[in-house]
């Protein structure tokens, strides 16, 4: 096991969404290449409250497993960090070097306002599943659960798609904060389900439009999403949520 | 809004315009490509004169290139419209931005490249468009052997003007033709400005990185992604329209550069 | 004193005839009906959906800052149900039986049957709500066996089922918010319960944001909370996880059950440092052929800690393959509590293998070399292969079924798995123990629910795999939406009582001034200093193994701790602004006190029980002792004052099962 490093850190600090944010510089000394991303952070915080001289940072995390989606740091200008497929909490102290500067930002969207220092509001996500992103079927409705076969690869492509943890890293990525990455991940389990079919046109409809409607920028491919997403969501999705959305506006019968 | 507004105005909506639009650009460069490999044709220019009369006079075509030039247009000032649109999605920016560990760099600068080719089309249609509708072009007269094919051309005086583009006579085995000469036009330009030169091949680079990632981008909008079909479509999108066509373009200055 | 309200009548058909005979609300009176739901996890979610559905108006509080983030996402392995698709002889009574016996005879017959029956509806439900389960080709779904029970009956979605199972209940709540059925609270904290006149009527909530508290009415409560296993500082929970919701019911009348039951799970990746904030859980499943040893001799455990020994080049000979000595029969796989309890014995021993000592090695060498190796040189036809080459086929096979994990416990401890033996040791992982709940989910606090992990019904002493859930799903979906009627049916003509209240006034200003107490100690050391304190505390004795000396010491230590916590914690910043620490250090305050309890309630149980071991009481080979005389009940706390319970006592009555000694030789 190597020793221990030194790292410097420009951390982003901003007291609340309504003032002024800027980049700090912090020093780390005696971190373990085995500690987390988020741990190091935690170290950081200890001496920053027994020093009294700085408030500690605040940043959004649960689970540290890799699986609540709550972390979002953009280090060094890349979401979660420089690792494929990981996200800010599975990211260890290994994968940098000694005397390194870290830059650690939020999440950037208009539709993300900083809650404070590098946590986001990230609650457009939750907007945009309420506006279609279900199946409606009330508790107690559902038949036998096998009355209704269906092809292993759909339900595999369906689960691949349903692995998105709303992490909201895809929207830190994409050079337009576009949510596509999101949003299609969700029309897409649903539209691969044969449970998802009675609704299909106007889940695509209404969440789009409500995606709209929360200030994301639009999709231009180039892909930074799928590539930094934590769950390796594909970039299918986005082209089956076109489909969806293109086959939606000519046969459904909103006019 | 009635749904066709609806679906247009929608942010996937205005990238299927983009896509569209884009395609069907493709496709002209394409045509105009074809077109003029006649520069290349060891007549005096005799063939790409033709075809630029028969392009700029037959109706049909004539209805298609000011569609074209509509979507040249709106291509352009709708992406513009969108890259400003998307800027705004982000109004506080990055202090680090590492694009290219996770996306390509044309992906991420369309519009800067769409720009360099919306000043480039600028430059080239003043320059002959213009110059071939309303300027001066002075006509050429070639006489051509029926039974050798070889060509005999003179340029006709500066003064000289006629009602027509193009006049056709055949004289025994002489077929003489006199037509606006829109190749020494070319010719003469490429040939002594070096920075028109070196704008075109800037341009045409300009050209290959938009369409090494507009190209399939199109498809991927459209929701054609599919890992039977994305082979072909890449490799259409990088061979030719990446590669193929933007040599295939900066060449031509480039021959009458150094001819 | 404690009626637990279990209809009459033959196991087969209580829940039947009480679902028949419950009193109704009807649908114009559900209207103006508000019912508070506190947290967001299978229970949360799922009861909230289904009871606005039902026309109930609710409020859904959560701490994160979307529903969905609440920690039944990272439940792993599956989910039990009765459906008998593999027909291999299960049914309800199988899996009632089942969770009973894993539950070491210490749950309540009445409410497992109940889970059991209603096990196979949650199925459907989250089909038709868009759950992605694992699937044969013939389209028709999948099932594996899980520890404890002879069938398969497990459900699963990857290694992934506790997301998809919270994202299917969580879409159906998202629906009810979008209709405008269910207001959605997000970065909102219960601080408090409202009673008046004996009946819960509301919560105290911090708008995690702004600060600001609020109070909310309802004519009913529901804590959807989850468990308590943070109290050890680290565990495979999710660092927001706490006990303040189920604390703050608790000191205002709720009462606590069986709290000193908590389950440590064997295999988990070991603490790596100091710095170490959480620990993750490998699959129980790795045991199937991963075998678990220590060395035979001390010297060569040092060796191994100080990084002098290589343990691959360690001979056969002098390897302790622990579990495969004393339990023959089972080997690796006997139940989580005996093969957590074993490892410990071997590291307090002073055979651990890492560098604090607290670590056991769990080898996938053999069978990758002789079991799978060996399978796919026959398959290949090789003849005569190398011990390369054998080692080289079996990490193939290994490569595909646990492929994830081991990239898993790379990425964590920067060891390459298929080169080296991993090294795991037991964590903290779920708690069975929570607030006492009649058959209706009820707590002692009339008008006031708990649900899911938040409550103690389900799992006695000890929880079956992929059992979690199920009970989450269960009470959310098919119990709370019958039982909740047994009260709300007599409060339909009471109107919504005005915020302004006493009683209201009163709990607000006893949160605010609690808030302003921690802000005002500013003392020296950060709230997390007195969470690993207390952690530390209780995992020595109070975690795999107690006893009465221990546990004694334990009870006047954090009696301490708690006086040093609100004399000397540092707490940052201010009660009016986002503050974590702040957060942090009102539910490190509420483990302290819990904490207590649950050694006093150790202390009070004198006999093993699943996850309660008492080292006093054990046989001559070292397993674990009932005391089905005077032990076969609950025992539920009440709060009286700090430091001050009085215990009541559930006794269990088993009229449908054979209570017998579990073995595993």
């Amino acid at each position: 096991m190597s020793g221990n490093m030194n790292i410097n850190l420009k951390v982003w600090r901003q007291k609340n969404e309504k003032s002024q944010g800027k980049l700090v510089d912090y020093k780390v000394e005696g971190v373990s290449p085995d500690m987390s991303f988020l741990e190091m952070f935690d170290v950081l915080n200890d001496k920053l409250i027994r020093d009294g001289k700085d408030e500690p940072i605040a940043f959004d995390h649960d689970c540290r497993e890799g699986i609540c989606g709550m972390c979002s740091m953009y280090i060094n200008g890349r979401p979660h960090g420089p690792n494929q497929g990981v996200t800010t909490c599975q990211l260890h102290m290994r994968s940098f070097k000694d005397g390194d500067t870290i830059v650690v930002e939020p999440w950037r969207a208009a539709a993300f306002p900083v809650v404070k220092d590098l946590a986001v509001n990230r609650s457009a996500f939750d907007r945009i599943i309420s506006a279609g992103g279900f199946i409606s079927v009330n508790t107690g409705n559902a038949q036998d659960a096998n009355s209704l076969p269906i092809p292993k690869d759909n339900a595999d492509e369906a689960f691949a798609a349903a692995a998105c943890i709303g992490c909201g890293a895809c929207v830190a990525a994409c050079k337009n904060s576009s949510a596509m990455l999101f949003v299609s991940a969700k029309v897409s389990q649903l539209a691969l389900l044969p449970q998802g079919n009675p609704e299909r046109n106007s889940r695509v409809l209404d969440m789009v439009a409500q995606m709209d409607a929360e200030g994301f920028g639009a999709c231009t491919n180039t892909g930074a999403c799928s590539a930094e997403c934590p769950k390796e969501i594909s970039l299918t999705n986005i082209a089956r949520l076109n489909r969806e959305y293109f086959g939606a506006q000519l046969s459904s019968n909103r006019t | 809004m009635n749904w066709i507004t609806k679906m247009f105005s929608s942010s996937l909506g205005q990238k299927l315009i983009m896509s569209l639009t884009g395609l069907f650009l493709c496709t002209f460069l394409v045509v105009h490509m074809i077109g003029n490999l006649q520069l290349f044709k060891n007549d005096a220019g005799l063939a790409f004169n033709k075809y630029a009369v028969f392009m700029t006079t037959n109706p049909l075509i004539m209805i298609t290139s000011y569609l074209l030039y509509a979507t040249i247009l709106f291509h352009a000032f709708k992406g513009l419209w969108l890259a400003y649109k998307n800027q705004k999605a982000r109004p506080v920016k990055y202090q680090a931005f590492d694009g290219k560990a996770n996306s390509h760099w044309s992906s991420r600068n369309m519009g800067i490249l769409g720009t360099i080719i919306l000043v480039f089309v600028v430059v080239h249609m003043s320059n002959f468009w213009w110059e071939y509708k309303n300027g001066h072009v002075p006509y050429t007269r070639y006489m051509e052997n029926i039974q050798t094919g070889e060509i005999v051309s003179d340029y006709m005086p500066k003064e000289f003007t006629m009602h027509t583009k193009l006049e056709e006579q055949t004289e025994g085995l002489m077929k003489v033709t006199i037509v606006k000469d829109l190749y020494r036009e070319v010719a003469e330009e490429f040939k002594t400005e070096w920075w028109l030169v070196a704008l075109y091949v800037i341009s045409m680079a300009a050209l290959a990185f938009h369409l090494f990632h507009g190209f399939a981008s199109a498809f991927q909008t459209l929701g054609l992604n599919h890992k039977k079909y994305n082979g072909i479509i890449n490799f259409i999108g990088i061979g030719v329209f990446a590669i193929l066509i933007p040599i295939g373009f900066a060449a031509m200055p480039l021959y009458f550069f150094i001819k | 004193m404690l009626d637990s309200k279990i209809p009459q009548g033959p196991i087969e058909s209580k829940w039947t005839n009480y679902k028949s005979s419950v009193p109704l609300v009807n649908p114009a009176n559900k209207r103006s009906l508000e019912i508070l739901v506190v947290g967001s996890g299978l229970a949360g979610a799922s009861a909230a959906a289904s009871l606005a559905e039902l026309g109930y108006k609710v409020k859904v509080f959560c701490f994160q800052d979307s529903p969905r983030r609440a920690h039944s996402i990272a439940a792993q392995g599956g989910i039990n149900a009765a459906k008998n698709y593999q027909n291999d002889g299960d049914s309800v009574y199988r899996l009632f039986y089942d969770t009973i016996k894993g539950g070491d005879y210490r749950s309540r017959e009445a409410n497992v049957h109940r889970l059991a029956e209603v096990s196979g509806n949650i199925i459907d439900q989250s089909v038709a709500s868009g759950v992605p389960f694992a699937r044969e080709y013939g389209g028709l779904l999948s099932n594996r066996s899980f520890g404890g029970t002879q069938v398969q009956r497990t459900f699963y979605a990857a290694g992934q089922t506790g997301q998809q199972l919270l994202l299917g209940a969580y879409s159906g709540l998202q629906r009810q918010v979008g209709l405008g059925n269910v207001q959605l609270l997000a970065r909102h904290e219960m601080l408090d319960v409202v009673n008046i006149d004996g009946k819960c009527r509301g919560i105290i909530a911090r708008d995690l944001v702004s600060g600001k508290l609020e109070r909310h009415f309802g004519h009913a409560v529901l804590l959807c909370t989850g468990g308590y296993g943070n109290v050890f500082f680290l565990s495979t929970n999710a660092m927001g996880s706490n006990v303040t919701a189920a604390w703050k019911a608790h000191k205002k009348g709720a009462f606590f059950a069986n709290p000193c039951y908590t389950q440590i799970h064997p295999t988990c990746i070991p603490v790596s440092g100091d710095h170490q904030s959480k620990l993750t859980l490998m699959s129980e499943s790795l045991r199937n052929d991963g075998r678990i040893w220590v060395p035979k001799s001390k010297e060569n455990a040092e060796a191994i800690r100080n990084g002098k020994l290589n343990p691959n080049d360690l001979k056969e000979e002098d390897r302790d393959y622990y579990l495969e000595r004393r339990y023959p029969a089972f080997g690796n796989l006997v139940p989580r509590d005996v093969a957590s309890r074993a490892a410990k014995e071997r590291c307090d021993a002073g055979y651990g293998v890492n560098k604090t000592g607290e670590a056991v090695y769990l080898d996938f060498a053999f069978n990758m070399k002789y079991k799978y190796g060996k399978q796919e040189a026959t398959k290949k036809n090789i003849t005569n292969p190398t011990e390369e080459q054998l080692t080289a086929l079996g990490q193939d096979v290994i490569k595909e079924k646990y492929g994830n994990l081991f990239d898993m416990y790379k990425q964590i401890t920067g060891v390459d798995p298929y080169k080296n033996p991993m090294m795991i040791y037991p964590a903290v992982h779920y708690t069975m123990g929570g607030l006492w709940v009649d058959y209706n989910l009820m707590t002692t606090i009339p008008g006031l629910y708990a649900l899911g992990e938040a409550n103690f019904s389900d799992h006695g002493a000890n929880r079956l795999g992929a059992s979690a859930l199920m009970q989450g799903l269960a009470d959310g979906y098919f119990v709370i939406p019958y039982t909740i009627g047994a009260h709300l049916a007599n409060e339909i003509s009471v109107k919504p009582i005005s915020t302004d209240h006493e009683a209201f006034v009163t709990a607000e200003k006893e949160v605010s001034e609690r808030l302003a107490k921690l802000l005002a100690i500013k003392g020296t050391k950060p709230v997390d200093y007195f969470h690993r304190r207390i952690g530390k505390i209780i995992w020595d004795k109070c975690g795999m193994a107690r006893n009465v000396e221990g546990l004694t010491w334990a009870i006047a230590e954090i009696q301490k701790i708690r006086e040093e916590f609100w004399s000397d914690v540092r707490v940052t910043g201010d009660a009016n602004e986002f503050n974590p620490e702040l957060e942090k250090a009102g539910r490190v305050a509420d483990f302290i006190e819990l904490g207590e309890l649950m050694c006093k309630d150790a202390l009070e149980r004198n006999e093993s029980c699943g996850g309660h071991f008492r080292e006093e009481f054990q046989t001559e080979e070292g397993e674990a002792l009932r005391d089905d005389e005077n032990f076969k009940n609950v025992a539920a706390w009440q709060y009286n004052n700090i430091g001050d319970w009085t215990k009541h006592q559930e006794d269990l009555v088993y009229e449908n099962i054979k209570i017998a000694q579990r073995s595993y030789k």
